[in-house]
């Protein structure tokens, strides 16, 4: 059997969160969803992304935990903290670059997505992956998803000087190799800001009211 | 008597709504008692195959059903919490009388019907028999559906039956027939990835159809160029090779517009409309005067965005054109809608692979349930309740005498207004709530207190219930069987889950029982469902929707069956209008030219602003259902006011402020969130929710001649920043009317 892949592709989200209702159905979920939906400025678009853990081959958050407590099982898969283990001390929650990981006070642990692994592991899709209706969230075979998409599937990204290797794939446009994430130096006079693309009153502007 | 036996927030805490948050037993599950049921969603008319988990004949969860093709497992967030009105805390389990004063109290089924069917002996001996309306949904299924219509016709017989898929799908379903002779999307939805272009006009594919939307995505994969015209950036909209925020009401600019530039620059295929159509001559002549300036007048947009719609759609190898209430919700509708199907039939690409037409059928059995005679002006089959022949066919099987049948009665909003005016005294509705769903709220409400008697069919107390002398408990779709057909005309088999709960009961069987009080028990003496689907098939025979040649065994071993199928050796028919035929007698498309007209109210000096009104994803139709569930309430608790920061700078409005937005109607209170994605011109604000915060206390009850649908998308209004309100239905929970 072909192995199957996670695959994001933020640019068919549409922002109805039925990954998030979804998530929090899974049977080892029981009513909590451990998948972020971001909206990125309501004001300005609506565009939005969804994020899974992306099950980092290295994964940071278990490298900087002090308690040992972040597993990863032999499949890649990593998991939220072990409850005995965990201290509550959220390393993995400021030092993972995907802003995955959270801290549940409620049940004193970190918790996150474990790409459905009672599901996953016996080869069943994860909920987010099978529900979602717009495809930003896919889990099939590498031949398939090269076979029904135009961009194509990247797991190495940068961010600065770190290089990061993930299970889970994102979408990207043919030419992209890699998803550098630099540091940004923010100027002391602003430059202009890019025309808005989805201010409706640019696209109205000399049309008579 | 039909006031409010007692007040809002008495009735909201006895009744809800309330929110249901975890599944029964909790979410710790035990496994090895479960099923798992194959069934469909309640709610759109995408009708999603979804698996239902049950244990102890109580639904406890679900599963996604991968192997059911429309939807492969997809489900949008309504679909995957809808098990949660199941076990629900509101739910009504034993009829309901009206005590003044004291509320809704528990009445015996024996005293409840008896009271029911004097009643309409009473009013109809005194007032005629019209004077006793019925109003049902289109969220029945086909069956309960051809039952409704049976039973105003055969044991009310009154005329005066309609159903909410006028607030739905007429427009699109007359222009449809008028142009196509049938009423039904053209294509199956298999079709949309293999077109070259695709336009989307009026649909908000995103959150009113969110399962269509991997089929957009899929289409754009493949190359195909999207056009999406729409007030506001939605999110589909955002994807879009063009995109055009159309002026509310301006759509046959664009339209009329295209079609111009398209015979201009030879973007037509003549020998397709001389071979397949008739009445181009006049179209051609209506859109003369449509140059891109004209047009774009009309529209409110920049001219070149219409010439560069016209070179994507013209030239295409295939297209695809999908609608919804978007263009159709207007006193214009029908006309927006023909604007639009001109471009399909100018072009030529139609009853081809990947060339096709659609409208995103709204409401779950949207399609089916005006097919089955439950509309005003029809008998069952599609048939027309005025043609002499039609009523023969169906008088012959219902085995009554033709002339009993009763003549074309008023839709539901002449129907309410009867109601307000005192023409008719008593009111039978079931899956309506039209306190909610109707345009200019005040004024439905007004009218329900006016009635004489009226009888409520539901499973939750709505906010129409509220005005019932008697409150039926009635069945949840997955406490009940039967057949509905989707947006594609594929008609789909809902399986029975569990059994109503406690001395609710299964719709038809109330609806049988009345029947049969009534003086009528041979007519609708039916053992089952499908009893009643056997009888809808023979009904349907030879009509253009005909279901003839369908069991309920050869839908489930087929993933269901597209109509006409006219008998049992027959597949269906997937894609209509193959080889260029038509369902007019003489086998063509007809074209209708189209003539823009100003929408029944234009913002003015006074209300200077365009209100259009619309669905957000987790929510559906008046609530009813979603609006008990937690999470669905949770992702988007209570409407906003969309508005454009340009306008809301110029009214002093910041983002969050509470707003009052006014009509010559009404108002409704609700905060503003300021969003760049629509015209500075219009603000949105969503339906979903009752009294104080129904942005139907605005609209205006204005209707289309033809389709009588009325004109949701387009009303002027006056926005200003006020204080939050702290009044009794303010501080209500959100999801019953309250604001926060």
């Amino acid at each position: 059997m072909t192995e199957m892949q996670f695959f994001i592709d933020y640019s068919r989200c549409i922002g109805c969160q039925s990954c998030v209702q979804a998530c929090a159905e899974c049977d080892t979920h029981r009513g909590t969803s451990m998948i972020h939906l971001e909206t990125i400025e309501r004001i300005d678009s609506v565009q939005t992304a969804p994020q899974v853990c992306m099950h980092c081959e290295d994964p940071v958050c278990a490298r900087v935990c002090p308690a040992d407590a972040i597993k990863k099982t032999p499949d890649g898969v990593v998991q939220s903290s072990l409850k005995p283990r965990c201290i509550a001390c959220s390393n993995c929650v400021v030092s993972c670059p995907f802003g995955v990981p959270k801290y549940m006070a409620e049940f004193e642990q970190m918790m996150k997505c474990d790409m459905c692994y009672d599901r996953s592991s016996i080869g069943k899709k994860p909920m987010c992956a099978t529900v979602c209706p717009s495809g930003a969230l896919t889990y099939t075979t590498m031949e398939e998803i090269q076979r029904t998409r135009r961009g194509i599937p990247v797991n190495s990204w940068k961010f600065g000087g770190e290089e990061v290797r993930t299970k889970v794939y994102v979408m990207v446009p043919r030419e992209v190799e890699r998803v550098e994430v630099n540091l940004v130096q923010i100027e002391t006079t602003p430059k202009p800001l890019p025309s808005d693309p989805y201010d409706i009153a640019l696209m109205l502007e000399g049309v008579e009211a | 008597m039909a006031k409010l036996p007692e007040s809002i927030p008495e009735i909201v805490a006895e009744f809800g709504p309330h929110l249901h948050t975890v599944p029964s037993g909790g979410w710790i599950r035990n496994s090895h008692e479960e099923k798992m049921v194959k069934t469909h969603c309640c709610f759109c008319g995408q009708q999603c195959g979804i698996q239902l988990r049950v244990s102890d004949n109580k639904v406890v969860g679900f599963e996604p059903w991968e192997d059911f093709p429309f939807n492969r497992g997809k489900l949008c967030p309504k679909g995957v919490k809808r098990y949660m009105q199941d076990e629900h805390p509101d739910r009504l389990k034993t009829p309901l009388q009206r005590v003044e004063g004291r509320g809704f109290e528990p009445i015996g089924w024996e005293p409840a019907m008896e009271r029911i069917v004097a009643e309409i002996r009473r009013i109809q001996a005194a007032n005629g028999k019209d004077a006793f309306a019925i109003l049902t949904g289109a969220s029945l299924t086909n069956e309960k559906a051809y039952l409704m219509g049976k039973f105003a016709r055969v044991a009310m017989q009154t005329a005066n039956i309609d159903y909410n898929g006028r607030l739905c799908m007429v427009s699109a379903g007359a222009a449809s027939k008028k142009v196509f002779g049938v009423d039904r999307s053209a294509n199956p939805w298999s079709d949309i990835p293999k077109a070259k272009v695709i336009l989307i006009a009026g649909a908000n594919v995103a959150e009113c159809a969110p399962i269509t939307t991997d089929y957009l995505w899929q289409a754009r994969e493949n190359g195909a160029k999207l056009i999406v015209i729409d007030p506001r950036m939605t999110p589909i909209a955002r994807n879009a090779d063009l995109f055009i925020p159309v002026r509310p009401g301006g759509d046959i600019g664009i339209f009329n517009g295209m079609l111009h530039v398209m015979i201009e620059r030879g973007w037509i295929d003549r020998q397709f409309i001389a071979e397949h159509t008739t009445g181009f001559d006049a179209v051609e002549e209506a859109v003369r005067k449509y140059t891109p300036d004209y047009a774009a007048k009309i529209a409110g947009v920049p001219a070149e965005m219409i010439v560069k719609a016209a070179a994507m759609w013209g030239p295409a190898p295939t297209s695809f054109l999908l609608h919804a209430r978007g263009i159709e919700h207007h006193s214009k509708g029908v006309d927006n809608c023909l604007a639009a199907i001109n471009l399909v039939v100018a072009s030529g690409r139609i009853g081809r692979e990947g060339c096709g037409y659609a409208m995103i059928t709204g409401q779950g059995n949207g399609q089916g349930a005006r097919e089955q005679g439950q509309k005003c002006d029809q008998l069952p089959g599609s048939r027309d309740i005025s043609n002499p022949e039609h009523r023969k066919f169906i008088a012959d099987i219902w085995g009554v005498p033709e002339e009993s049948i009763p003549g074309k009665g008023l839709s539901a909003v002449p129907l309410v207004e009867a109601i307000h005016d005192g023409r008719i005294k008593g009111l039978i509705s079931i899956c309506f709530n039209p306190t909610v769903s109707l345009p200019d709220a005040n004024f439905v409400r007004e009218a329900l207190s006016k009635l004489e008697f009226y009888v409520n069919i539901d499973f939750f107390l709505s906010e129409t219930a509220r005005y019932a002398d008697i409150v039926l408990p009635g069945s949840l779709m997955e406490e009940d069987e039967g057949t509905t057909t989707n947006v594609e005309g594929r008609v789909i088999l809902h399986r029975k889950v569990v059994s109503p709960p406690g001395e609710a009961r299964e719709d038809w069987k109330i609806i049988c029982d009345l029947a049969a009080r009534l003086g009528q028990p041979d007519k609708f003496n039916y053992a089952s469902p499908k009893d009643i689907f056997e009888e809808l098939r023979r009904a349907s025979k030879g009509s253009t929707s005909d279901y003839s040649g369908m069991t309920w065994q050869r839908i489930d071993d087929n993933n269901g069956i597209f109509w006409p199928c006219p008998d049992e050796a027959h597949p269906g028919t997937p894609r209509l209008y193959e080889g260029g035929k038509f369902g007019h007698p003489d086998g063509k498309a007809h074209f209708m030219p189209v003539e823009w007209r100003p929408s029944a109210e234009m913002p003015d000096a006074e209300y200077p602003i365009f209100l259009t009104t619309g669905r957000v994803v987790s929510q559906f139709l008046s609530g009813t259902q979603t609006r008990r569930i937690g999470s669905l309430i949770e992702q988007y608790s209570q409407p906003v006011c969309e508005i454009h920061p340009r306008l809301a700078e110029k009214l002093g409005i910041a983002d969050e402020d509470f707003v009052k937005v006014e009509s010559r109607r009404g108002n409704v209170v609700v905060r503003a969130k300021l969003v760049k994605t629509i015209r500075p011109d219009t603000v949105f604000v969503p339906y979903h929710w009752p009294l104080d915060r129904s942005a139907n206390n605005c609209t205006i009850r204005a209707i289309d001649p033809v389709s009588n649908i009325p004109e949701f998308k387009v009303a002027a209004v006056r926005i200003s920043k006020v204080d939050q309100p702290t009044d009794p239905i303010a501080m209500l929970e959100v999801q019953a009317g309250g604001v926060r």
